[in-house]
């Protein structure tokens, strides 16, 4: 059985995991509510992740790197915006262009500017992130049970994991509390309404999908410059759509997608720390907790636990009766 | 009346943004301080300048058309199955379950059975969110995406605990029997006295390719249920009036187009590898998505895809030996062919059509 220490380092690990995913899922929320589908979520963190990792090893400093990250994945969100909104043209298939487009640009470019076989320089001291110390954390280490939580769980993570928690309750509040909320959730759910109410369609979308930019470099970054120390070739490893099966699970919804990011993280740290688990003679091979978090979302997605139902004008170009 | 006339919409529309991924993939060229006329020179030299090359074009080309294919007949029925590549995988191993299970005397008994055991479990795969579409509403882009990731952590369960012979460190199963060595285009042509490279790995699976591509064809515009797979593609609710069962055609379209994907292993499992290894796909089911927005969904047009792809892979793979381009750099093109093929689709059609559009009226 596992001791106290370990699954402190299960759980610690799960905040590491889950903090990308939930960057995403949250971003893949704000394009889907506003109902641009977005299965590019891959490839906008992959290319945050290399501009993020190459800037930050070329000038020393984390902070330019994610600048550079974050202005990666909002152009490649523009070039899904183009396609999606005004182009009106089928949002899956630009989702899948952008992951590729991103797939095969970081390893040319990468290549061009370091020739390390597709990879950045390691990042060393500013150009990373490093873990931040909550107030009093060494103090309270030796309290029982509550310090070693406070020291090894919430304390010690980097600023990006923080910023990623705390976009919770903001997107909660900004899509649920203002105005701008409930007019993006309402150019997904009948842009006609909102057209006719004077309100622009194609603007709300576009600023829809700009935020959904933001995340994901800002989750691109966090897997290339706090989580690992440079870019190596498609780092997400599959992130981008683990994020996507997360928004279903969560039903579209901020609260849920944390929970959601949470036990798809935890999953991921299961299957990190364990080959293969034996639960009293039966043994859970790693294969299958790798695919846990896909074939959990199928099963949501038949319905039979729940049902998901996406935002009505999802996937949907607008057209303006003429 | 028509917008423009079908040659512009078939042919120009096409071409134009092809012409546009192309010369965007130029200006990267140039962007990483390559010549690109000397490297499209070195890939039609390495792609086609010799009967080795063309062997790996081919070779490719075969995948291409069946994932290709997959793809085609999914959008005329208007879904999108991006989930060839778990099709194909689950085909690979449909091929070695095949050629595992006897020892097979000769490659032609050997042959139907595989290809039989690969579109079954290529359909298999398929038929899940196929039916999940049909009856549950789940969107059938995200089971299959969902359905590539299972099935690659499947293979690779199986690949380690169970089909991996024993004493045997690789992930991979056993060779196959000398029983089903197919014919590679070496031996097929050497009967009419061709001269083909021996080392190329295109075999007899290109030629079932290219049947595939005209029963496909036969399929869609020759029978009654290509008819209604059209129909329904075009419009639900019309095909329920004319007493179409959107499950029938969901579901019958969904099995052919993962059989498809899943025929794809007969080439690269049987034909090349003669073993199933880990991810033997090698995202030949996601190029499936770039030729048959390419080629139009048509059947002719995937074949002359295919072929493009089939050039593009072996061309780069020329590159990536002899110069400081990457591989990848067919990744590249491969997004911008689907960018602008599929997705910015409107952006070369809308001025056309007011183009054709103003001639028409300077006629009248």
């Amino acid at each position: 059985m596992m001791d106290f220490a370990t699954i402190l380092q299960v759980f610690d690990s799960t905040v590491r995991l889950a903090t990308p995913l939930l960057l995403a899922c949250l971003a893949g929320l704000y394009s889907e509510r506003a109902g641009i589908y977005d299965i590019g979520l891959e490839g906008k963190m992959l290319a945050a992740a290399f501009f993020s990792g190459a800037i930050a090893a070329v000038t020393g400093s984390v902070w330019l790197g994610l600048l550079a990250g974050i202005a990666a994945s909002t152009a490649l969100s523009g070039i899904h915006g183009l396609a999606a909104i005004t182009f009106r043209g089928n949002q899956l298939i630009s989702g899948v262009a952008v992951n590729f487009l991103a797939a095969g640009l970081t390893v040319v470019i990468a290549q061009d500017w370091f020739k390390q076989g597709g990879r950045t320089p390691s990042l060393i001291g500013g150009a990373r992130f490093t873990p931040v110390k909550l107030p009093l954390a060494d103090t309270l280490r030796e309290v029982p049970i509550l310090g070693p939580i406070y020291y090894e769980l919430i304390s010690g993570h980097t600023i990006l994991v923080y910023l990623a928690f705390a976009m919770v309750p903001l997107t909660w509040w900004l899509l649920f509390r203002t105005r701008f909320g409930l007019r993006l959730r309402a150019v997904g759910e009948n842009p006609a309404a909102v057209d006719t109410a004077g309100v622009s369609v194609v603007g709300n979308r576009y600023a829809a999908v700009a935020i959904c930019g933001l995340l994901c470099g800002i989750a691109g970054a966090y897997l290339a410059t706090a989580l690992q120390a440079g870019f190596v070739k498609d780092m997400t490893a599959g992130r981008g759509y683990i994020a996507l099966a997360a928004l279903i699970f969560a039903k579209w919804r901020p609260w849920y997608a944390l929970s959601s990011t949470l036990l798809f993280g935890f999953l991921q740290a299961i299957a990190l720390r364990y080959q293969n688990i034996d639960l009293g003679g039966v043994v859970v091979p790693v294969q299958f907790m790798d695919a846990l978090p896909y074939i959990l979302t199928v099963v949501i997605l038949a319905g039979f636990v729940g049902k998901a139902i996406p935002p009505r004008a999802g996937g949907e170009p607008y057209v303006k009766e003429r | 009346m028509e917008r423009m006339p079908q040659w512009a919409d078939v042919v120009l529309v096409p071409l134009i943004s092809l012409l546009m991924a192309f010369i965007l993939s130029a200006l990267v060229i140039v962007a990483i301080g390559e010549d690109p006329v000397a490297a499209v020179k070195m890939m039609v030299n390495g792609a086609v300048g010799s009967t080795y090359g063309w062997g790996y074009t081919l070779y490719y080309a075969t995948n291409f058309m069946f994932t290709g294919l997959a793809v085609a007949v999914a959008f005329h029925a208007s879904m999108f199955n991006i989930g060839g590549e778990g099709q194909a995988t689950l085909g690979g191993l449909g091929v070695a379950v095949v050629c595992l299970a006897l020892p097979w005397p000769h490659w032609a008994l050997a042959l139907p059975v595989a290809v039989l055991g690969a579109a079954l479990f290529g359909a298999a795969w398929a038929a899940i969110p196929a039916y999940l579409q049909a009856r549950r509403g789940s969107h059938i882009v995200i089971t299959t995406i969902m359905f590539n990731f299972i099935g690659a952590s499947l293979l690779n369960y199986l690949l380690v605990n169970v089909m991996r012979p024993v004493g045997s460190m690789d992930p991979a199963t056993a060779k196959f029997g000398p029983g089903t060595h197919l014919p590679t285009l070496h031996d097929i042509l050497a009967v009419v006295g061709i001269p083909f490279s021996r080392a190329a790995p295109a075999n007899i699976s290109f030629l079932i390719a290219v049947v595939a591509c005209f029963l496909v064809w036969l399929l869609i515009w020759r029978t009654r249920l290509g008819y209604a797979i059209r129909a329904y593609g075009k419009s639900e609710p019309a095909a329920v009036y004319a007493g179409i069962s959107p499950t029938r055609i969901i579901m019958i379209s969904m099995l052919i187009s993962g059989g498809l994907a899943g025929m794809m292993a007969v080439n690269n499992v049987m034909g090349e590898a003669e073993r199933l290894i880990m991810n033997s796909v090698e995202g030949a089911g996601f190029i499936g998505i770039a030729v048959a927005l390419m080629g139009r969904s048509h059947p002719f047009g995937v074949f002359l895809a295919a072929i493009l792809f089939g050039f593009l892979y072996q061309g780069g793979a020329e590159l990536a030996l002899w110069t400081s381009i990457p591989r990848e750099l067919i990744v590249v093109i491969q997004a911008l062919v689907i960018l602008f093929t599929g997705a910015l689709d409107n952006m070369v059609r809308m001025p056309l059509e007011k183009l054709f559009l103003a001639l028409r009226k300077d006629d009248a």
